[in-house]
């Protein structure tokens, strides 16, 4: 059977940055998976979130729970599916982590889904389904910063899974 | 529409791979299908994950869409599934009940949600071929339609010490599965 879950990609943080990009994304994989260890700069917990080179509706729903609560809520209208980072001063030398899955990422038939595991000690533990709204194909995926910086250290990992 | 049944035999030969392989794909054409089956699943494997895009012809208007449930066999009796899932605005749980031969997997969506969104899911299962244990499906899965959605983790047993040679799908409507509908079975060894 052909072998697949192949790595595309890496970048590790060196100097915080607003944003994250793989671009040039090949077209020959079925799903994408971007796998990433995360923290922010600010003191104050952020949004963080994943998008891609595609414009139209953006929203995600998710499924988050505190360690005394769950609770269930929705982003729409903005530029990715969004995620719940703590701040720093809460979680010093805590790093996140970000498991996204990007389905049929190269079909130009179907608005793309995707699916985002987010944990992180101290704060929430977290699951949504995201809209990436439009039928063309992802040739980029990013990852930014709604309002601070991703920290130093960051690691990020695209990887290609290709079906029979 | 007449709906049809999809299966796939999954044995079907391939070059030697790594250690997650890509065993065989179903993917759902203008006719629909009332299922999609993969048999014949090789017991070579660890672990056994299905990654999927969904969408079903139904036209409920229920606002979580449609329940997508998963069966294994051989099975020797029911089963029993949870679901763990939010809706945009309350996060909630419910279960299958203990007489069940198919489980949840995850909603889907419908004819009633905006064209061209699907849902998405990916379901593992491990130790499916263990002869020493009964076996638990998971799933993680979903649909955003800006403004409408619902995501779910669920989770059920697939009463049977028996390893699983066939894993298949349906809709709990009863509905076909919509054009563009897509399931691919990886093997995963340890």
């Amino acid at each position: 059977m052909p072998s697949t879950y192949t790595p595309i990609a890496t970048t590790t943080v060196g100097t915080a940055t607003p944003n994250i990009t793989f671009s040039s994304i090949p077209s020959t994989y079925t799903d994408l998976i971007l796998i990433g260890n995360i923290a922010q700069t600010s003191a104050t917990a952020y949004q963080g979130y994943v998008y891609t080179n595609l414009g139209g509706t953006n929203s995600n729903t998710y499924l988050k729970g505190n360690g005394s609560a769950a609770a269930s809520g929705r982003y729409t209208g903005g530029v990715g599916s969004y995620f719940a980072i703590d701040g720093v001063t809460n979680s010093a030398s805590t790093f996140g982590t970000l498991i996204c899955h990007i389905m049929n990422y190269a079909n130009t038939t179907t608005y793309k889904t995707n699916l985002i595991r987010y944990s992180e000690a101290g704060k929430d533990v977290e699951a949504s389904v995201g809209l990436f709204g439009s039928t063309s194909a992802i040739t980029s995926v990013s990852v930014g910063m709604q309002v601070s910086n991703i920290a130093v250290g960051s690691t990020f990992t695209l990887y290609g899974v290709k079906s029979a | 529409m007449i709906g049809s049944l999809i299966g796939i035999i999954a044995s079907s030969g391939g070059a030697v791979g790594g250690d997650y392989e890509s065993i065989a794909t179903v993917t759902v054409g203008s006719g629909g299908a009332s299922s999609v089956v993969f048999s014949s699943i090789p017991s070579t494997y660890k672990h056994l994950q299905i990654r999927y895009i969904s969408r079903t012809a139904s036209t409920n208007a229920n606002p979580e869409g449609d329940l997508l449930l998963v069966y294994g066999d051989p099975h020797a009796g029911n089963g029993y599934s949870h679901l763990l899932y939010g809706t945009g605005s309350t996060a909630a749980a419910t279960n299958s009940g203990a007489s069940s031969y198919s489980q949840y997997a995850s909603y889907t969506t419908t004819a009633s949600q905006t064209s061209s969104v699907f849902a998405a899911g990916i379901l593992d299962v491990l130790d499916y071929s263990n002869t020493n244990k009964l076996k638990t499906w998971r799933t993680l899965g979903g649909w955003d339609a800006n403004g409408s959605g619902f995501i779910s983790l669920s989770s059920g047993i697939h009463n049977d010490t028996n390893a699983i040679t066939s894993i298949g799908f349906g809709m709990n409507s009863g509905a076909n599965f919509a054009q563009y509908s897509s399931f691919a079975l990886y093997g995963i060894k340890g």
